[in-house]
């Protein structure tokens, strides 16, 4: 905490409104040329001298017990340097620590086709394939849970021996004032039930991992991980080995999206073959077990329930979500948090419930995949927005700007926020698309769609608890006028290390090419927590700021005594540090810094970054909470055959409120990829399993694992809206997840507009437009969609008042009845003490 | 990383050479034009020859010549090739179409129409790793015994996914077999059973060697191809349509369906349903419902069975609309 403040105060006001000379432009990314022409090294690139490959044998039952397991056949075989069973590595982890319940091979019970038993290292690939072949398991086989809804009604067998009873993982409860009262004073209440298909995250490069034990008994692991932190502390855990006797270096990752954020089997496995070996270890998944590692979207299907007054304002909201989490926890009690807690944040809702389970099943774990928990509420409110808007005779843009959540103010579930842009955002893409003259107004087959979001900008808190900064960055200057800059951040494609550059650049004036950049590595880089829930910019950022002006104002106190000026007079640009009242006066960089080192010594300085406490002080309260919130709006255009239900998107608008652009370019790259991504979900990513046959994945290859291609790819219209945050580095704000969040549902909506009929699912895929297509031709619900939400035993409630309620961000006794501040008549509007516009 | 099994690589420069190879590699020999089918076959152990036997350095099945009689095209040609020689494209616009639309660029780089004719017929329970297979026990077009898709069934049911075969058996193409015991010349949709595991009438010794389209004189022909995205599926559904015109009517005319049977599937009724007329609405809501009467799809492929059975019905009659209009722009000037 004390360094957070310490920032704050440090900070010159004009920060937000300075003009820059290296932030916001449009920048090539530090490491694209080595990227484009092939000279990056991915963990898959690494090559030791006497390395051996491992490979992990998986289960072939969905669920089963482990009777025995027999590696003999295959140790004995030529060229086979060691096996590995469960019995090795009886050390459970976990990314969560309420969830360790990972094996680095299954000990005693497989929960997933794929759920990996044993492992092989081996002089090459093929050996080590051939030698799982004579591993021999004995199984008695469990009966399968398929899905959440089979989960909730079989709760035996069950999957875990520990979560909230059966096979419910996590159940959630939480109550922000009376909702019966809200909907009691509500002109219109309106209920639906959606559906949003899991999906993967498919980065282009395969996870991989290569292990190295050194004679002094020090392990090297090489992993394409976005997470190198966590994977060290799992090491620690499971491997029995002192931290400091681990580093993990992050590998630049082909692609991440949250799939490489948990510590997995295969870098536990070829760490302790590497230790048992004396040799270094690698392995390269295959595609099929990327699709195994999983760690994606959770289906979730979700009941909402709001009341509205006749201009739209919200009085209440009630929200379920039922969450299929696959064999293990991984982050899914964060993830089942997440369906419940951004529903706040972007329109004023006064009163809000939000019940939210999550069942293990007998498939692959599903976790964080770029907008971790939040895509699957967003599309359920906006496309339940939408037919609000419709009953009230509204114009849906209209409805949404009326109520928007003010800036500087709290929300029901006491989140705070800060910049808030949204309104910016949709006047954006409502006047680029012409939303006007083309809502409800284009030939059938043609529609238009529009939907918005908001986004965290980095989890208030870590995964695991502790009072110490959430990033910290290094900075070393030399002689010569170059600049190193050391941060544990890492680099998955995102342009977090060109960020670093950016940031460094602009506070001490060089050329951000002039600045080395060392992430990832846990023996050279201070902690930063990982490529995660849209943190790094902020986070890293910050550290970086401050790191900067530690040093910026080392070199200014020596080059202020040499030009015989005050400290004060000395700007840093153009690789100069001068005058600002006569710039012709002046040092170059590289001198300023020979005299502060000729003075002081190396010139190092650092800087790390804590985010702000969260006003929010009951049980569940620590997920939601971030330093500053982005938001999104975005209006789909789409071309809809009657004939055939097939959907074609010919051209998105999207606006993002991304506070600050640091860098232009890798911002409109993440918004568009992010669209690219949304779009995938919305019309055909999946997956999809065999119930009936073994549970097993239906599809887990490139071709038949259904993403667009560029052909489909729509045409994107962006917007960079800039609403600083004081929050931010220079005002930024994240753009990596939150602009994939309104893709789905303003198709969704669009596809309404264009024949008619309401596919409440992603995927939209032609099956169920012809089907919903069918249906209205018949007279019948021009529906598809989910058509119920099975009972959940949930817990009591967690009762916590709004702000506006008189609450103090605590949970208040369960005694019915008598919630304090209780005020009727003050619902709907935004209470005392919260700024409205 | 999914790895190819070691084998061995054989280029024979003639016809002879191949031959022999194949007689002394026996069952575990077999041929490839590109590997774009083979190899990932093979990573998967889908098939598991020993010995691979190039047919590309051999000059006879290279190469595409018009003759007054036709077309006679070897099937070495990449796809690439097929679909941008400008004669071609001009006399047989359906076939270079058809090769245009597999897969991807890359693919049709190093894909052959050979390779296309005899692709192996797919599944998605059997286009899958080993380690896939065997957890649902495999199925009886490799390593198992039933058909996962038909329990009951005592045949399997693998889909016929070329996009030219088709058109080839649409247009009435012959295709010239060679074996060590000699050659023959056959319809091109007698090449092809209605079997997912013998997919194919030919010898495994055989090797094709020519396809000979007919000239292009008087007749039209068109394909649509049903797939989820514009580039990389495999058909779940292709509509070649063939008409021969006589003046404003047809004298003749074939609908086959790709990606719904184990073959290139012939709906004779559709083409007789449409002789003598001019291809009215009518006329092509006859064809169209013919065609989606016997077109059975199984749960095998991407997209729900029953959509795309609903399909068939669209695709054949913008297919025939194609062609309707196309005849109407001909011969407008006359
Ligand atoms: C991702 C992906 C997508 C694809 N999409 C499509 C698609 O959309 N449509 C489509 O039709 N195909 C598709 N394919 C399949 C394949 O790429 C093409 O069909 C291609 O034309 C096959 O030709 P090839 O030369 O590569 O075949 P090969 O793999 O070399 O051969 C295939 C089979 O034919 C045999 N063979 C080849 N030539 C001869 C010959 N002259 N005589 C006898 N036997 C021979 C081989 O022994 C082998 O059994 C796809 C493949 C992949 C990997
Ligand atoms: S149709 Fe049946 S037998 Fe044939 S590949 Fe598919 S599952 Fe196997």
């Amino acid at each position: 905490m004390a360094t957070r403040r310490k920032t704050a105060a440090d900070r010159p006001p004009d920060r937000l409104t300075a003009a820059f000379r290296v932030v916001g432009k449009a920048l090539r990314k530090v490491d694209a040329t080595a990227k484009v022409v092939g000279a990056t090294k991915f963990a898959d690139d690494v090559a030791l001298p006497r390395m051996l490959y491992a490979k992990l044998l998986r289960s072939p039952h969905p669920h089963a017990r482990i009777l025995g397991i027999d590696p003999s056949r295959a140790a004995a075989l030529a060229g086979v340097k060691a096996v590995l069973t469960g019995k090795d590595l009886p050390i459970p982890f976990g990314i969560l620590p309420v969830s360790q319940d990972e094996h680095a091979l299954a000990p005693d019970k497989v929960r997933f086709v794929g759920d990996p038993v044993a492992a092989v290292a081996a002089v090459s690939e093929e050996t080590a394939s051939a030698a799982l072949d004579l591993i021999h398991v004995t199984y008695e086989p469990l009966r399968p849970v398929t899905d959440a809804t089979d989960a909730v009604t079989h709760p035996e067998p069950r999957i875990h021996d520990y979560g909230d009873g059966g096979n419910l993982h996590k159940l959630i409860d939480l109550e922000f004032g009376d909702v019966a009262e809200g909907f009691a004073a509500a002109d219109l209440v309106r209920e639906d039930l959606l559906f949003f298909e899991g999906s993967t995250h498919l980065p282009m490069e395969q996870h991989a991992a290569v292990a190295d034990w050194s004679p002094d008994g020090k392990l090297t692991l090489w992993s394409s991980t976005q997470t190198p932190h966590y994977v060290h502390r799992a090491l620690a855990k499971v491997l029995e080995l002192s931290p400091a006797k681990i580093r993990v270096i992050a590998t630049p990752n082909g692609g991440g999206f949250g799939g490489k954020s948990d510590p997995f089997s295969h870098e536990i496995v070829v760490a302790k073959l590497a230790m048992l070996t004396g040799r270094p270890v690698k392995i390269t998944l295959t595609r099929e077990e990327v699709f195994y590692c999983h760690r994606g979207r959770h289906p979730a299907l979700m009941w909402v329930k709001t009341g509205v007054k006749r201009d739209g304002a919200i009085t209440a909201m009630h929200f379920k979500s039922l969450l299929d989490g696959g064999g293990y926890g991984s982050y899914g009690v964060a993830s089942t948090y997440y369906t419940g807690a951004l529903q706040t944040v972007t329109y004023h809702v006064p009163r809000y419930k939000f019940q939210g389970a999550r069942a293990f099943t007998n498939k692959p774990p599903c976790g964080p995949k770029r907008g971790h928990g939040t895509p699957q509420p967003r599309f359920a409110l906006e496309v339940h927005l939408d037919k609000i808007a419709e009953q009230l005779g509204m114009d849906p843009a209209e409805l949404r700007l009326k109520h928007l959540v003010p800036p500087n103010s709290l929300t029901a579930n006491w989140l705070r926020i800060g910049s808030m842009g949204l309104g910016p955002c949709i006047r954006k893409v409502v006047a680029g698309s012409g939303w006007k003259e083309k809502f409800r107004k284009l030939p059938h087959g043609k529609g238009i769609g529009l939907a918005c979001s908001s986004y965290i900008t980095g989890a208030g808190l870590a995964i695991y608890w502790n009072p110490m900064p959430h990033s910290g960055v290094q900075l070393k200057c030399d002689r010569g006028g170059g600049v190193t800059v050391f941060c544990g951040s890492t680099e998955i494609g995102q342009g977090s290390d060109s960020i670093l550059a950016v940031i460094v650049a602009e506070v001490l004036g060089v050329d951000p090419f002039d600045i080395a950049i060392v992430t990832g590595d846990t023996d050279l880089t201070p902690v930063d927590l990982g490529s995660y829930s849209s943190r790094v910019t902020l986070m890293t950022g910050n550290a970086a700021i401050q790191a900067a002006e530690r040093a910026r104002d080392i070199i200014a106190r020596h080059a202020a005594r040499k030009l015989e000026l005050p400290a004060e007079r000395l700007a840093f640009a153009e690789r100069r540090v001068f005058d600002v009242e006569n710039p012709a006066r002046g040092l170059s960089f590289a001198d300023a810094v020979q005299l502060a080192e000729a003075a002081e010594g190396t010139v190092g300085t650092v800087g790390s970054y804590t985010p702000p406490a969260s006003p929010g002080r009951y049980r569940g309260a620590g997920v939601g909470p971030s330093p500053a919130y982005s938001y999104s709006a975005c209006v789909a255009e789409v071309d809809v055959d009657p004939a055939t239900g097939i959907v074609r998107v010919p051209r998105i608008f999207i606006a993002h409120d991304v506070g600050r652009s640091i860098n232009a370019a890798t911002v409109m790259g993440q918004i568009e990829g992010s669209v690219y991504m949304g779009l995938g979900e919305a019309l055909m990513e999946e997956m999809a399993y065999r119930g009936n046959r073994n549970v097993v994945h239906k599809i887990p290859s490139l071709l038949e694992y259904k993403s667009p291609t560029t052909l489909e790819m729509c045409d994107v219209v962006t917007y960079v809206v800039e609403d600083p945050d004081p929050n931010g580095p220079f005002g930024a704000k994240e753009c990596g997840q939150g602009p994939l969040l309104p893709v789905p549902p303003a198709v969704a909506n669009a596809v309404y507009d264009a024949v008619g009929v309401r596919i409440d699912v992603v995927p939209i895929t032609p099956e169920k437009v012809f089907k919903a297509l069918r249906r209205k031709a018949k007279g019948e619900e021009p529906r598809f969609g989910p058509t119920a939400f099975p009972d959940i035993p949930w817990p009591d409630p967690t009762r916590v008042p709004p702000p506006w309620e008189g609450g103090d961000g605590k949970a208040v006794p369960l005694t019915p009845g008598a919630s304090p501040g209780l005020d009727g008549a003050r619902i709907p509007g935004h209470a005392p003490g919260v700024r409205d516009r | 990383m999914l790895r190819l099994p070691s084998f061995t690589y054989l280029q024979p420069s003639t016809l002879a050479e191949a031959w022999r190879m194949k007689a002394d590699a026996g069952p575990d020999g077999a041929f490839v034009a590109g590997g774009t089918d083979l190899y990932p076959n093979m990573k998967r152990r889908q098939q598991e020859p020993k010995v691979v036997i190039s047919l590309m350095g051999i000059p006879e099945l290279a190469g595409c010549e018009m003759r007054d009689a036709g077309c006679v095209v070897g099937p070495c040609i990449t796809l690439s090739e097929l679909s941008i020689l400008p004669s071609f494209r001009r006399s047989y616009p359906a076939v270079a179409h058809a090769a245009e639309l597999v897969s991807t660029p890359l693919l049709r780089n190093m894909g052959t129409l050979g390779g296309n004719l005899c692709l192996d017929t797919r599944c998605n329970y059997y286009d899958q790793t080993y380690e896939w297979r065997k957890a649902i026990d495999f199925c009886m077009k490799k390593d198992g015994k039933i058909c996962w898709v038909a329990p009951s069934s005592p045949r399997c049911w693998a889909v016929s996914s070329s996009d030219v075969a088709p058109v080839m058996v649409a247009i009435g193409a012959e295709f010239r077999l060679v074996g060590p015991k000699g050659e023959r010349v056959m319809p091109a949709g007698r090449l092809y059973a209605n079997d997912g595991i013998n997919y194919l009438t030919k010898h495994p010794d055989e090797i094709l060697a020519e396809v000979r389209l007919p000239a292009p004189d008087g007749w039209d022909a068109v394909y649509h191809k049903l797939r989820r995205r514009g580039s990389f599926d495999f058909p779940v559904l292709g509509v070649a349509a063939w008409i021969d015109w006589d003046g404003a009517d047809i004298a003749d005319a074939r609908i086959v369906l790709g990606g719904v049977a184990s073959w290139p599937q012939e709906v004779a009724e559709g083409g007789t349903t449409l002789k003598g007329t001019d291809l009215s609405d009518e006329a092509i809501a006859r064809a169209a419902d013919a065609a989606y009467r016997p077109a059975k799809p199984l749960d095998n492929t991407d997209f729900d069975l029953s959509w795309r059975k609903q399909m068939t019905r669209v695709y054949v009659k913008t297919a025939l609309e194609e062609l309707r209009e196309r005849r109407r722009s001909t011969r407008k000037p006359s």
